[in-house]
């Protein structure tokens, strides 16, 4: 009969999925490479910096970059490339960690209010709308200036930032996954609200969670470099991006300004290209791209 | 013998932004164990309706203001909503209209009709993962347990509409209830569809409820039929019946409009005229009236009720001379 199954070029792994994605879609393909790459810095920073974050050396001191010190020295004599290292692990802890903890957020409040709604979600949106007029820095500068700074304070206080704010998208897809028949066909089955919601609407929410995830990320960074730049993040002498820019990348920038380069171009190049990966990712996993 | 399902006297109202809609008025149905009654209306006839209010499904604008709903000697218009989803699925089992978005297209074939059982029958995964491989054999699914792993996007519309029916067979329900289960279908895998659900449905002795405005599918599948428009039952009789002495005019209506391999070719189609009723402003009296041909100064006044007009034919009609 007229029933022909079409077998469609879906891959289950994760390798052939990225190969699919340096094929179809290049720059996506490289930001992902430059992520994994930023990311295995970040891990085995200890491992693979050639110097320790703090290790001073007052005869090297502002070094241009050479071989023995591959983006220069600072004022102080510690090797910029290790501490570029260390800051990338300082990055992808908070990185992580706050994007996360915002992406759990979203999704307990969008998916929540998304699929009751009624008065709950009125109240509740509204709340999203008067938080959301704040703008971001200067929310995070009055709580950070309440709390103190730190790693911990920074990511919980980022965390909410932007898994509030977050939630909108969330809210959004999860209205138009419940609006479909497979829900309701779930509810004749006799599932409860609870199955509905983690077996049906969660996984086609998914690929907006994914991306929500990998753009958070790069604010996540850029937002704790901000912080650090305006002394706000993390305290000295733990090297971060930010603090390293305003730090010695500010005040020697004539004499050495392979130190305000290093950080600003590692920052830039992370952000842009998980926010490149992060699109791809979107592309790829578009259900009308999928299948037939 | 108690019906496995009586509704008796339902009325559903919704609430919409121009205020309360009546969609059902005082709609009455019975169905015996084993027997398939056929719903026919047109759109808005209630039909569909009909069928969420037994489920209760109606969403949160729809509310059952009065009648009951008598399943197996429960009324399901006050069990619990814990009772009623040990209901669902597990004593009545609905099939869609639309197989391309019953299904979930993020999990796979076999998770989705394996999910009920796992719900209802509190077998392990692995069992009910098996038990699907076995339903997917009974509708006719090519390579069953091969395609287990399959996602919904794999399969044909017809397919689908199979699976559908595997999950809908899965916990041996009392009753099923097809919404309009072909109309979305390819014509050829319609009379397929609907042979291997009558057929399915009969080796396990359930009831089936087969909503369609398809009158040559209610004369090949059903015992039973029920004719409804504007939120009311109209008329009432066996198949057989109802095809040989339509007794209210919209079913003669209906019965003339069905085109005839014998008919006067390049003869124009028998049409009802005007539109169906508008149910938010229905017309006083029968609402009918506006477009039947027979229509009297009494049918404008009042509602007409249903009456024997038969041995088990009942009709809402005043009655008309011929």
């Amino acid at each position: 009969m007229s029933e022909v199954t079409l077998q469609a070029g879906q891959s289950n792994s994760l390798l052939a999925f990225h190969r699919r994605m340096l094929r179809d879609k290049p720059l996506g393909g490289i930001g992902g490479l430059i992520f994994a790459l930023f990311l295995f810095c970040g891990i085995f920073a200890d491992l693979i910096a050639p110097y320790g974050m703090n290790e001073t050396d007052m005869r090297r001191v502002l070094q241009a970059p050479s071989l023995a010190h591959w983006m220069g020295t600072d004022h102080i004599g510690r090797d910029v490339f290790s501490r570029i290292l260390h800051g990338a692990q300082l990055s992808v802890i908070i990185g992580f960690l706050a994007a996360g903890l915002a992406t759990v957020l979203s999704i307990v409040l969008g998916v929540l209010t998304g699929y009751f709604g009624g008065k709950a979600d009125m109240l509740i949106q509204r709340f999203v709308d008067a938080w959301m007029t704040f703008p971001d820095l200067v929310l995070l500068i009055v709580v950070v200036s309440i709390v103190g700074p730190g790693e911990g304070q920074i990511i919980i206080i980022l965390g909410c930032l932007y898994g509030i704010a977050g939630s909108r998208i969330i809210r959004g897809s999860t209205i138009a996954v419940r609006e479909n028949m497979y829900t309701h066909a779930a509810q004749s089955m006799g599932a409860s609200t609870l199955h509905v919601l983690w077996f049906h609407v969660l996984p086609n929410v998914m690929p907006v969670v994914i991306v929500l995830f990998t753009t958070r990320v790069g604010a996540v960074i850029l937002a704790e470099a901000g912080l650090s730049f305006l002394g706000l993040g993390i305290p000295p002498p733990v090297p971060t991006w930010g603090s390293m820019l305003s730090g010695g990348g500010r005040t020697y920038m004539y004499v050495g300004p392979w130190l305000a380069l290093a950080p600003g171009l590692a920052l830039t190049v992370v952000v842009y290209s998980i926010n490149v990966y992060g699109d791809a990712l979107r592309d790829m996993l578009d259900p009308r791209m999928r299948g037939r | 013998m108690n019906p496995l399902l009586a509704i008796s006297d339902l009325s559903v109202t919704f609430a919409t932004d121009r205020g309360q809609v009546q969609a059902l008025d005082g709609v009455s149905l019975s169905l015996n164990a084993g027997e398939t009654l056929a719903v026919v209306g047109e759109s808005g006839s209630g039909k569909s309706v009909t069928a969420l209010s037994i489920m209760g499904l109606l969403g949160d604008s729809g509310r059952v203001s009065d009648g009951s709903i008598e399943f197996d000697g429960e009324d399901l218009t006050k069990v619990s909503g814990q009772r009623l989803r040990e209901i669902r699925g597990n004593q009545i089992a609905f099939i869609f209209q639309e197989p391309m978005s019953s299904l979930n297209p993020v999990l796979t074939i076999g998770t989705q009709v394996a999910e009920p059982i796992w719900l209802h029958h509190k077998k392990s995964w692995s069992e009910a993962f098996e038990q699907a491989g076995e339903l997917l054999r009974r509708v006719a699914i090519p390579d069953a347990v091969n395609r287990l792993e399959d996602y919904p996007h794999q399969f044909s519309g017809g397919m689908r509409q199979r699976v559908m029916i595997a999950m809908a067979l899965a916990c041996q329900p009392k009753l099923i209830i097809a919404d309009e289960p072909t109309t979305a279908l390819d014509v050829t895998v319609q009379a397929q569809i609907l042979s291997l659900l009558k057929n399915l449905t009969k080796e396990a002795n359930s009831s089936l409820i087969l909503i369609t405005h398809d009158l040559g599918v209610v004369a090949r599948y059903a015992d039973n039929v029920a004719v409804m428009y504007g939120g009311r039952v109209i008329e009432t009789a066996s198949a057989r019946e109802l095809y040989k002495n339509p007794q209210h005019p919209y079913t003669e209506g209906l019965m003339a409009s069905i085109p005839k391999l014998d008919g006067d070719p390049g003869s124009r189609l028998y049409t009802i005229e005007g539109q169906p009723p508008d149910l938010s402003n229905l017309p006083s009296g029968c609402s009918f009236n506006p477009r039947c041909p027979h229509a009297q100064d009494k049918c404008i006044m009042t509602k007409p009720t249903l009456s024997e007009v038969a041995p088990n034919h009942l009709r809402a009609c005043f009655g008309y001379e011929r």
